[in-house]
């Protein structure tokens, strides 16, 4: 009697201690973000891809549809090359869409926003996406306003 | 320097022994053996693994959240509190209360089991000590810790913790908490490094805890140097390896 309660202790020790790594998994990351099950890869090339990072997800209207998986640099127009690995079940992707790097809140991450297009051809994997909008950069876009201050001022 | 070196030698020689013993001895392992072990390791440790849990989170999140209020961004909470909790708090705090709260009692059972010349005993009988006391021991302290560090994680950031302070007292928005922390802690990259780390935690706190107890001088004096050792060493070693651990799986060096 004695040992058979220590064994349920211990199993309601194990149960607990399995709970916690399902809570760590599924409440405090979130398992799904992965790019599960088959995928496909878009190139976008962008004039600068300042905070985006490997990782980082993929949005279409909001929803999460895949993650960057490389940035590299094009050596051709030295532009940054990044691929976005999409599921498969987002392949309705228009070929004329465009991509943008967007932000999280005026902190917060950066991601890939695209944004769809009109065309009937779809997006293939190895494709390119021609439309892309750079990461807003603060420090040009401060740069930019004190020029055009001072610009304003002399005038 | 020559004592040291064959202390570490001989600590190398009595891991081979037991690891060696591992597989023997779970193929006609008594399972209540393990299970008694898990027992007087893993569930003893649950309260205080509980209570440090609650309050680590508590702290984090009332220091969080002084700090990020600064810059307005306390709606970020979760994602301090997460990703500190699950890459180093949770598998390092967890490691160095169950030093403190298992490894020393194992040194301690183990020495005393050699000073009263209850191993030589069990040689005497033909029972493997190794099999029999030492590899029920170590498979319950690597099955435990990896659990506690789960459940240690769990508490500090969970209801009765970090979310206790930050959301319920100071106002944290909990959608903002919980959604920003599933942003931000991936499972491969943080989730699963801090079960690692807690893997080789417990693999440490084993082999020295076993080790110095298995070897302890035979008197009194003897058993309370191995428990001291014991304590100190697994410390050393969980926070030196932690360093290592981190520069290896989340890189940066």
């Amino acid at each position: 009697m004695q040992s058979r309660s220590v064994e349920a202790v211990v199993g309601f020790f194990l149960c607990l201690g399995v709970a916690a790594i399902l809570v760590l998994t599924f409440q405090v990351s979130d398992l799904q973000r992965s790019v599960s099950g088959n995928s496909y890869t878009i190139f976008a090339n962008f004039e600068n891809s300042g905070g985006l990072k490997v990782g980082s997800s993929v949005s279409l209207a909001g929803v999460n549809i895949g993650r960057v998986t490389d940035i590299s640099i094009d050596s051709d127009t030295f532009e940054s090359r990044v691929s976005l690995t999409v599921e498969d079940k987002f392949n309705m992707l228009p070929k004329d869409s465009s991509a943008s790097i967007l932000t999280a809140g005026l902190l917060g991450e950066r991601y890939v926003g695209i944004e769809p297009g009109g065309d009937m051809k779809l997006l293939a994997d190895g494709d390119v996406v021609r439309f892309t909008e750079s990461a807003l950069v603060l420090e040009q876009i401060i740069g930019q306003f004190l020029f055009s201050q001072s610009s304003n001022k002399s005038e | 320097m020559i004592s040291w070196l064959s202390h570490l030698g001989r600590s190398f020689l009595f891991l081979l022994q037991l690891l060696a013993a591992i597989v023997p001895a779970t193929t006609k392992l008594r399972v209540r053996l393990l299970t008694q072990q898990i027992w007087s390791v893993g569930n003893q440790s649950l309260v205080i693994i509980v209570v440090s849990g609650i309050f680590v989170g508590m702290v984090l999140a009332l220091q969080g959240y002084r700090t990020l209020v600064t810059f307005g961004a306390e709606e970020s909470l979760g994602v301090v509190v997460g990703l500190s909790i699950v890459r180093e708090l949770g598998p390092v705090l967890t490691g160095l209360l169950f030093a403190g709260r298992a490894g020393s009692a194992l040194a301690a059972e183990i020495g005393l089991m050699r000073a009263t010349e209850q191993i030589d005993g069990l040689e005497l009988m033909a029972v493997d000590p190794v099999r029999r006391l030492l590899v029920p021991r170590f498979l319950a302290v690597m099955v435990s810790l990896p659990l506690l560090t789960a459940i240690f994680s769990c508490m500090a950031i969970g209801a009765g913790g970090a979310h206790l302070i930050g959301v319920d007292l100071l106002g944290v928005d909990s959608g903002a908490y919980w959604s920003q922390m599933k942003a931000a802690v991936d499972f491969n990259h943080d989730v699963m490094n801090g079960i690692i780390k807690s893997v080789v935690f417990a693999f440490g706190v084993g082999w020295i805890s076993l080790y110095q107890g298995f070897y302890a001088a035979p008197t009194s004096e003897g058993v309370g140097r191995a428990t001291t050792r014991t304590v100190v060493l697994s410390s050393l070693f969980i926070l030196g390896s932690n360093f290592v651990l981190t520069a290896m799986l989340f890189g940066g060096l």
